[in-house]
């Protein structure tokens, strides 16, 4: 980190003296959540106009080394003012390039609910996500060390704006904390880390600070998700989708041995805390035909939960995951049709979750899902659809695919969405719209049908022909005879 | 009150008038009879064997089908040729395995067909499905040939009654259930096929049911080793027929057509290649073949000569020059090195205790051990009784089929006697044989019981025996259905067991290593092991062997015998030399698994020690008997397999009640608690400890910096 962030401190101090616009921040808190391997960072920002024209975007400012992990990105404001807090406007937030920004600085561009007047001031959050930012140190840990982390970030809030009065929160997961990179006004209480407040700096200020401590939460990261929705228009939803799960979190040495796994089941605080055994699934309701299997069969280490509004399936792979051990694994489901698919002019529209399954810390405190690094989602239209397109709330590569399955002829459109880095933050519905002719069901039994038919006929006329090529031999002869005898 | 008259009277009409409309006629009652119990056997015969999955899932079975499995794979993804020119480098590492050229191909392109066949009809399944079910689909087939067999035997009834036996009899399934995707399951099919195609040749005397059955002959060639046994019974059968004086044109026809183009056919194999020209189990076809030609010329020459005085003097010569010429070219053959001597798998067939003292690897397969009486009785059941009933029925009339299907027998069941796996080759003949008995005295009886009565209480008695003959027959169906569903359902990759509380536990060991390798060793990585797990660790693992089930090379077989059974450091250097990177060893010490590799261990010692005299057997036994526990030999507390099984055990606590490191499998507490590995490290343990898996350590830079 180091001669990067010197570069960057440098270069601002440089920039700092000519201020991009006429806002200043009034006020600044941060709070970064570092309980799991996901960091999550809340900002609420007070702004305000000083300058004598209007406003209407905000700059917000990630040091390169951050933006790369930077996963999601989410400003928000509330209608009304003061406490009484109205509907949440969530506004939109763009990557934008901007000149006289220094180089190692990535630029997004928020754009304000209404331009924002001479004196006139507005409050809003910010929640920024990212992933692979908890550096494992040590890199190599024994099945019996606990696992330390190393997190680093700017004590102040990087901003081309001046900053009056600015304060930061870090919440480690637990007391443990090895180091963190002390400033005047740090204080650690508990297992949180206070740094300020720090009142009028200047745009552009930076100092960067180092966290190091215990973080045993699984570091669960699928390397490449594929799920596959595929509609049924005779009722079914069938959702497949596959893992590489990887174990991101310190890499394991030194072997491995169950006579430690035994003490760690009676003990889990001292053997193996690092590592993980399960995972938890929120399959929506009314799921049914739950499978969990890999390359070599089904993994019958799984428990499944259903009530009438969720369905929780809790997987064990094949075996604990240690740093830097991966699997694969498949789960498939099937949903009623009715739930996710609907009409609306004209068209019909898939209403489905984009994100996976498996959960965060809601249910299960051991269970962390993290970025999944490649997302890939198809969505499998019946033979005969037309005419889709997807809508989706945030960025996504998207593509079309043929897919052939059974009883296909012209073969089934697909919808492929792509997306990188993807965190819990993008479990939201996306929809599809096509265009679907019922007839187009008929088809397949029709074939079905049809082919029985053509087989039968086929027996029908074979037994009716005579295909000997000598009418005189006594197998022949023979032939003739029996059948008279077959006939009486 | 006229209405309900006029119903009353019209009614009868009506049905008898509708009723001699649908009435079929004798015939056609009989056949479809005939065919719906046909399609019943058949459907019955698939759905019997599907119990392994709905117990365990649609997976592959044991050891060699997971070899056929990875290969069919192959096949579909890179084409015949491709799969004709494989040489896996992953398996009997350094030396690798040419697949194209060391296999009987039959199988897979069955199943690869197959599967070809379903996705161009779209059908989107999975290869998988296809080769969990090849065995099932083909054991339906069977019964089909069976009832052809039976009824070109003795009569349709017959035919049926084998049909049926065939379809649930434990000695078949035993090899035929689905998942069960081995050579055997489509084998059986092709060898029932070819003789009764050849019986069928030899009936009619036609060229088309003789090359039917070459090409019957050429399948089962491609699919199964086994093959030796048609081409050895064919010629014997022939050769019965001519002392007894049965010699007919249409056996000549079907004989020598059946030979010619079967052996040109089975040259194309490339496993077989030259044989049938070449090698000693083979030359009995010929020598028959030969006499054949001489038979037919002494035939002619006695319709040329009409003299019975000079044919005898011709004879003589014939004869004389005949078997003179054959002895020559015979032992020039076989001096000169053209023909091969019998193997040691063919002399240890015709010899059971041949094996023992030769070829150790061969005696210590578990399904080459000579046959115990009580896997007859569980394989047969009732068939074992009605087995001599049907012979004396053939016997009492006799014909060419049923000399036929005699010989068979017969001799079938010796080879079932050497060795377990060949059951499977008898058991057609048996119920086949066992169906002419039903059949034939069921017939009897009824006709004892239902037409003629000159007898006191004959047809009481015949039909009590009815009665006791269907009761024999459903104690089959009952034996059949248990035997299936508990003996012979058992994928053995996946253990079950019953819990504390009567629950089933599942001990899903092996795949939980097999899959860690898979994803958490690198992908060059060697694996050695013993040579049971070799081509599970392929399919499965992903990953290169030293050795696998194809036991081709016996030295390198006993190198890795030599390293288990050596100390560790000496180990290690044979591990350096073989580049090996984990050893999985397989234990059952916590469940109380008893196939485990402590178990096999004095056949790993005996294996090494045919080949390294370094290695005694005696070393590893106290007083000639084999323990783990304090009075175990010293070398045997000592060696690596020792060690790689017990390491770390010392400290466990297996049993409530036990001392620590209480063995559950052989029940004692084991000698060497205190277990320091110095060259390997402990990389993984499965749940139960069934398998282990060390990381040999790569050679330590101090040592070589203070040589």
């Amino acid at each position: 980190m180091g001669t990067r962030d010197v570069l960057v401190f440098v270069l601002l101090s440089i920039l700092s003296a000519s201020a991009l616009s006429d806002l200043v921040i009034l006020k600044c808190d941060r709070r970064i959540d570092l309980r799991t391997h996901i960091v999550r960072v809340s900002t609420s920002l007070k702004v305000e106009n000083i300058g004598p024209a209007g406003v209407s975007e905000f700059l917000l400012t990630v040091p390169n080394f951050q933006a790369q992990n930077l996963a999601y990105l989410m400003a928000s404001s509330y209608e009304g003012h003061g406490k009484s807090k109205g509907s949440v406007v969530n506004l939109s937030a763009n990557l934008v390039q901007r000149d006289g920004m220094p180089p190692d600085i990535t630029v997004y561009s928020v754009s304000l609910p209404k331009e924002l007047g001479k004196g006139e001031s507005l409050t809003f959050d910010i929640l920024s996500v990212f992933t692979h930012s908890l550096k494992p140190f040590p890199e190599e840990i024994t099945q019996a060390d606990i696992q330390l982390v190393v997190y680093q970030d700017g004590a102040y809030y990087l901003s081309p704006y001046e900053v009056k009065v600015q304060s930061l929160s870090v919440q480690a997961p637990s007391p443990r904390v090895e180091f963190y990179t002390k400033l005047p006004n740090v204080k650690l209480v508990d297992s949180e880390i206070k740094y300020g407040p720090y009142d009028n700096l200047p745009p552009f200020s930076f100092t960067p600070i180092i966290v190091h401590f215990e973080n045993n939460r699984p570091f669960a990261v699928v390397k490449k998700l594929v799920r596959e929705i595929e509609i049924s228009h005779w009722g079914n939803v069938q959702v497949t989708e596959h893992y590489c799960l990887v174990h991101g979190g310190a890499r394991n040495k030194g072997g491995f041995s169950r006579k430690y796994r035994i003490e760690y089941q009676a003990r889990p605080d001292i053997r193996g805390a690092a590592s993980f055994r399960h995972l938890t699934a929120r399959l929506p309701p009314r799921a049914h035909s739950i499978y969990y299997r890999d390359q070599i069969g089904n993994i019958s280490t799984s428990n499944l939960w259903a009530d009438s509004r969720k369905t929780e399936l809790r997987i064990e792979p094949r075996y604990p995951l240690f740093g830097g051990w991966k699997t694969d694994f498949t789960i498939g489901y099937g949903l009623p049709l009715q739930d996710f698919l609907f009409e609306s002019e004209g068209k019909l529209v898939l209403n489905f979750s984009f994100g996976c399954p498996i959960d965060e810390v809601v249910i299960d405190n051991l269970v962390v899902k993290a970025g999944t690094s490649t997302s890939k989602l198809q969505v499998v239209l019946p033979e005969g659809s037309k005419d889709m397109f997807a809508h989706i709330p945030f960025d996504t590569n998207q593509r079309g695919e043929v897919k052939f399955s059974h009883l296909d002829f012209f073969g089934r459109p697909v919808v492929v969405l792509e997306k990188e880095n993807v965190v819990p933050e993008h479990n939201q519905h996306f929809q599809v719209y096509y265009k679907f002719n019922c007839l187009s069901m008929l088809q397949e039994p029709l074939m079905l049908i049809s082919g029985f038919f053509l087989f039968f006929i086929a027996c029908i006329v074979f037994k009716h022909m005579d295909i000997s090529i000598s009418k005189s031999s006594s197998a022949y002869i023979a032939k003739l005879q029996w059948d008279e005898v077959i006939m009486k | 009150m006229a209405e309900t008259v006029s119903a009353s009277i019209m009614k009868p009409d009506l049905f008898k008038f509708s009723m001699r409309n649908l009435k079929l006629k004798t015939k056609q009652q009989e056949l479809l009879t005939r065919f719906a119990i046909l399609l019943f056997v058949y459907v019955l015969a698939f759905v019997v064997r599907l119990f392994s999955v709905l117990r365990y899932e649609s997976m592959i079975h044991e050891f060699d089908p997971y070899f056929n499995y990875r290969t069919t794979v192959y096949l579909t993804e890179n084409g015949f040729y491709d799969f004709w020119n494989w040489f896996d480098f992953e398996s009997w590492y350094p030396l690798g395995r040419i697949i194209g050229g060391t296999l009987y191909p039959g199988l897979m392109v069955t199943a690869a067909s197959i599967y070809r066949l379903l996705r161009f009809l779209s059908f989107a399944v999975h290869i998988r499905e296809v080769c969990v079910l090849t065995a099932p689909f083909f054991a339906s087939n069977t019964t089909l040939v069976a009832y052809f067999f039976g009824k070109e035997l003795w009569d349709s009834g017959a035919g049926l009654v084998a049909a049926a036996l065939i379809a649930i009899c434990p000695g078949y399934i035993s090899r035929s259930v689905a998942g069960s995707y081995d050579n055997e399951g489509v084998a059986i099919f092709a060898l029932l096929l070819t003789f009764f195609l050849f019986v069928k040749a030899v009936n009619t005397g036609s060229l088309a049911w003789s090359l039917a059955s070459a090409f019957a002959y050429f399948y089962m060639v491609s699919a199964w080793g086994g093959y030796i046994f048609i081409i050895n019974l064919i010629p014997l059968y022939v050769l019965v027929l001519l002392i007894t004086g049965r010699y007919s044109m249409r056996l000549y026809i079907a004989y020598n057509s059946m030979y010619i183009l079967g052996m040109l056919l089975a040259m194309q194999i490339r496993f077989v290649g030259f044989q049938h020209v070449q090698s000693g189990e083979h030359m009995a076809a010929m020598g028959v073949f030969f006499l054949m030609q001489v038979f037919y010329f002494v035939d002619w020459i006695k319709y040329l000569l009409n003299d019975t005085k000079l044919f005898q003097a011709f004879l003589r010569v014939t004869v004389t020059c005949a078997v003179a010429v054959g002895g020559l070219a015979l032992g020039v053959g076989m001096a000169s090195g053209y023909i091969s001597p019998w193997t040691g798998r063919f002399y240890s067939l015709l010899d059971p205790t041949y094996a023992k003292d030769h070829i150790p690897i061969i005696a210590s397969v578990s399904e080459h051990q000579p046959t115990a009486w009580s896997s007859f009785m569980f394989d047969y059941h009732i068939l074992l009784i009605l087995f001599p009933a049907g012979l004396y029925y053939c016997f009492k009339r006799l014909s060419d089929a049923t000399i036929f299907i005699v010989l068979y027998g017969l001799t079938s069941l010796y080879f079932a006697g050497v060795m377990v796996r060949l059951i499977l080759v008898a058991t057609p003949a048996v119920c086949l044989i066992s169906a002419i008995a039903v059949s034939a005295s069921l017939k009897n009886l009824t006709t004892l019981g239902l037409l003629d009565s000159s007898l006191p209480f004959q047809r009481d008695g015949a039909i009590a025996l009815l009665m006791a003959a269907f009761f024999l027959l459903s104690r089959y169906v009952i034996h059949c259905t248990w035997v299936t569903s508990e003996a012979y359902s058992s994928p053995s990759i996946v253990l079950a067991a019953r819990g504390a509380h009567g629950g089933r536990v599942i001990f899903d060991d092996y795949r939980e290593a097999y899959f860690w390798l898979r994803e958490n060793t690198p992908p060059d990585a060697k694996v050695m092991s013993w040579w049971d797990y070799g081509y599970q660790i392929t399919a499965m693992g992903n990953r290169t062997v030293i050795v696998d089930n194809n036991t081709w090379n016996n030295t390198h077989i006993a190198t890795v015998g030599r390293a288990m059974s050596s100390y560790e450091h000496e180990a290690y250097e044979i591990m350096q030399s073989l580049d090996v990177d984990y050893v999985l060893v397989v234990f059952g010490g916590v469940t109380g698994y008893s196939s485990d590799d402590i178990n096999k261990f004095l056949w790993m010692v005996r294996i090494g020690g045919g080949v390294f005299p370094v290695i005694k057997e005696s070393d590893y036994l106290v007083n000639g008997e084999y323990r783990v526990d304090k009075g175990a030999a010293p070398k045997m507390l000592n060696c690596l397999m020792y060690k790689l099984c017990y390491y770390r055990f010392g400290e466990l606590h297996t049993e409530y009640g036990r001392p620590s490191g209480w063995d559950r499998a052989r029940g004692v507490e084991i000698g060497n608690k205190d277990v320091k590995l110095e060259y390997l490290e402990e990389a993984y343990t499965t749940s139960n400890w069934i398998i282990r898996i060390y990381k040999v350590k790569p050679p330590s830079n101090s040592h070589r910096i203070s040589v």
